[in-house]
């Protein structure tokens, strides 16, 4: 495994060992990487590789029996997944799971929950604590519709758009956020062309314009070769390779793992 | 429609959110999002609720004391009507217990205004300021402890486990005849009383039904802005994310059991208030009237007024309560129908089987109630002549 350096920075994630079995069934068996600062990771391997499964450990939806988590210092695996939301985890579904009866301006607000301190009763009176903290949420929302270009879908409840920008607001949710860190799971899959590219263009503009590191899972070879500062390939739940793009391309290991073994 | 934004406010140390001006001739021109999210955005909304705010005002001069009875009673059902949709509309938790806590409310409050050393329980504290709110706060008590039965169960599970609520209340209802008289008995109800003056006898301001009727729609109209207020900051949005997807809602960093506990306070505080102001209306409580029907009744309001909506909420009460003086006809007209509820067919069976057919009507023709008709109605004429 060619070690790749990730500037002077300590890293922002860093997962050690972490093995996590479903009543024998190994989903993820010994992975270890870490994101630096600014930095595309791409997560590829085979369907059932524990790819989504590693970033379900990380949300803190699963709990893996053995590994260390830690992120910006902080252990994540003693924490429920609001903890770890409100530490600058976030995170896009595989499958779109955004409040299909919410509009796109709520469900990018709802993005923004663990950064209101206001409660319940400031709610009711609305005047006061919980007006002006909504303005100025609403003011930091709107820069991300501009951002992602979902002006002409505000009033729309998400389950009315199309595909292509459903995955867009799930994206401008999650860095609604204001995220330290950002899980992109599969976020070109089943687009087409334009749309793909209209995402390659936002994943990097997220890691140029905002710097936020990035762990993304991709099927789609030519968008992670492109993009990705390092590849992890993974395959059965163990870690074959990482590395740069090109050179994770060229390790036989990783060739035996798509293609199957030589006869 | 138009949605211009202002240009950077010098004075805003944050992001700018625009400062509010009206153009002339431009109702529909926003400069700030102070005005983008008011709750009236838009002068047709601002016309209409004035004026349903002045029928509702006009109604109590112009109609029969029986009437405004029936109506003062619409309202405060519509209290009740709010809390559930806060809970099963909103936040997604179905209850069929809203009778549980509408009885807590109101033996709390009738408890609390009763004459000291009667046949029952009372304490002598008339003052509607303080009966209403502990009435609210006792049930919110009540709702908080049965929530956590909702992180543990949901869907059908939690519906039958809230249905046992309904069952187990009206045996210690029953029972506990120190509290409530017992069942064929019953006990006087609060009294609402203000600064020493009683809304419910005839006085300066108008006869008993009028006073009563002002003050429940008083109530409903700071109630209902209450709901809407929730609905729309981070706690409602908190509630229907928990209802469209828990997990990915704990992911982006909602606290489920915090807010389904909440869910059920808040919504059991506004049952609390609902039943507390209910049997003052007619004066009496009798322990036998908190049974499934009165959940069923609830459902059936949100259900067919619309699910979430304050509005629609308030609508299905009033639907439902307006129903009911239309079935006590029954008899009369149909003599197959008795009024006796020893006999079959009686009223009770019939009103029965409506609401379970309205549901039944509305969930497959219009899911969306009674609010849904009234969006189908005016994109219809938004359009018109036009079909889109």
């Amino acid at each position: 495994m060619a070690v790749v350096n990730t500037g002077p920075a300590a890293p922002v994630l860093r997962v050690q060992d972490v093995h996590l079995s479903f009543a024998g069934v190994q989903a993820i068996g010994g992975v270890t990487f870490e994101v630096g600062p600014a930095e595309l990771l791409a997560i590829i391997g085979p369907n059932g590789a524990g790819k989504t499964s590693i970033f379900n450990v990380l949300s803190g939806v699963y709990r893996p029996q053995r590994g260390r988590v830690t992120f910006l210092g902080e252990d994540l695996l003693a924490r429920r997944p609001p903890e770890i939301a409100a530490l600058g985890l976030a995170r896009t579904f595989q499958n779109v799971e955004l409040f299909h009866n919410l509009t796109v301006l709520d469900n990018l607000m709802l993005g923004r929950h663990h950064h209101f301190r206001y409660g319940a009763l400031a709610a009711v009176v609305w005047y006061g604590r919980a007006r002006r903290a909504e303005l100025a949420a609403r003011a930091r929302v709107e820069e991300i519709i501009d951002f992602l270009e979902l002006e002409p879908w505000r009033r729309h409840p998400v389950r009315l758009l199309p595909y292509g920008v459903q995955k867009r607001v799930e994206l401008g949710r999650a860095l609604a956020m204001e995220p330290r860190l950002l899980l992109l799971d599969e976020p070109v899959a089943g687009m087409n062309l334009e749309e793909t590219e209209d995402m390659a263009r936002f994943v990097l503009d997220i890691r140029d314009e905002l710097g936020i590191p990035m762990v993304l899972v991709e099927h789609d070879m030519g968008l992670v070769m492109d993009l990705a500062d390092r590849v992890l390939v993974l395959d059965f739940g163990r870690p074959v390779a990482l590395g740069a793009p090109a050179e994770v391309q060229r390790d036989p290991e990783v060739i035996k793992a798509y293609l199957g073994g030589a006869a | 429609m138009t949605d211009v934004k202002s240009g950077p406010a010098p004075s805003a140390p944050d992001i700018p959110t625009g400062r509010s001006r009206r153009v002339r001739g431009r109702p529909q021109l926003y400069t700030s999002y102070a005005q983008d999210m008011a709750l009236l955005d838009t002068p047709a909304k601002r016309v209409s609720t004035g004026l349903l705010v002045v029928l509702a005002l006009a109604l109590s001069v112009v109609l029969a004391d029986r009437s405004l009875e029936v109506l003062a009673g619409a309202y405060v059902l519509a209290i009740g009507a709010i809390g559930l949709n806060i809970v099963t509309g909103y936040a997604g938790q179905v209850s069929l217990g809203h009778a549980f806590f509408v009885a807590i409310g109101a033996y709390t409050a009738a408890a609390l205004s009763g004459p000291p050393g009667g046949d029952v329980i009372g304490f002598g504290v008339a003052e509607i300021w303080i009966w209403l709110p502990a009435a609210g706060l006792v049930a919110a008590v009540a709702g908080v402890l049965v929530a956590p039965l909702a992180t543990r169960l949901r869907g059908l599970y939690l519906a039958i486990v809230t249905l046992g609520l309904v069952f187990l209340g009206e045996h210690v209802f029953k029972e506990w005849k120190a509290l409530t008289g017992g069942p064929g008995v019953g006990r006087e109800a609060a009294v609402p009383q203000l600064f020493g003056y009683r809304l419910d006898e005839d006085g300066p301001l108008g006869t008993r039904e009028q006073v009563l009727y002002l003050l429940m729609l008083v109530l409903l109209v700071v109630f209902a802005v209450a709901a809407r207020n929730l609905a729309r900051s981070r706690v409602g949005r908190a509630f229907a994310a928990i209802r469209d997807r828990d997990i990915a809602a704990a992911v982006m960093g909602v606290p489920l059991t915090r807010f389904k506990v909440l869910a059920f306070g808040i919504s059991s505080c506004y049952a609390g208030c609902a039943g507390a102001l209910l049997y003052s209306v007619s004066g009496y409580v009798e322990p036998g009237s908190f049974n499934l029907l009165l959940s069923v009744q609830f459902i059936a309001m949100v259900l067919i007024g619309g699910v979430a909506t304050v509005s629609g909420a308030i609508a299905g009460a009033l639907f439902i309560s307006l129903l009911q003086p239309l079935t006590r006809a029954l008899p009369s007209l149909l003599p197959v129908v008795s009024a006796d509820t020893t006999q079959t067919p009686n009223v009770f069976q019939v009103e029965t089987v409506l609401y379970g057919l309205l549901i039944v009507l509305f969930l497959v023709f219009e899911p969306r109630g009674l609010f849904g008709l009234w969006v189908r109605a005016r994109n219809y004429w938004k359009s018109w002549p036009f079909s889109y």
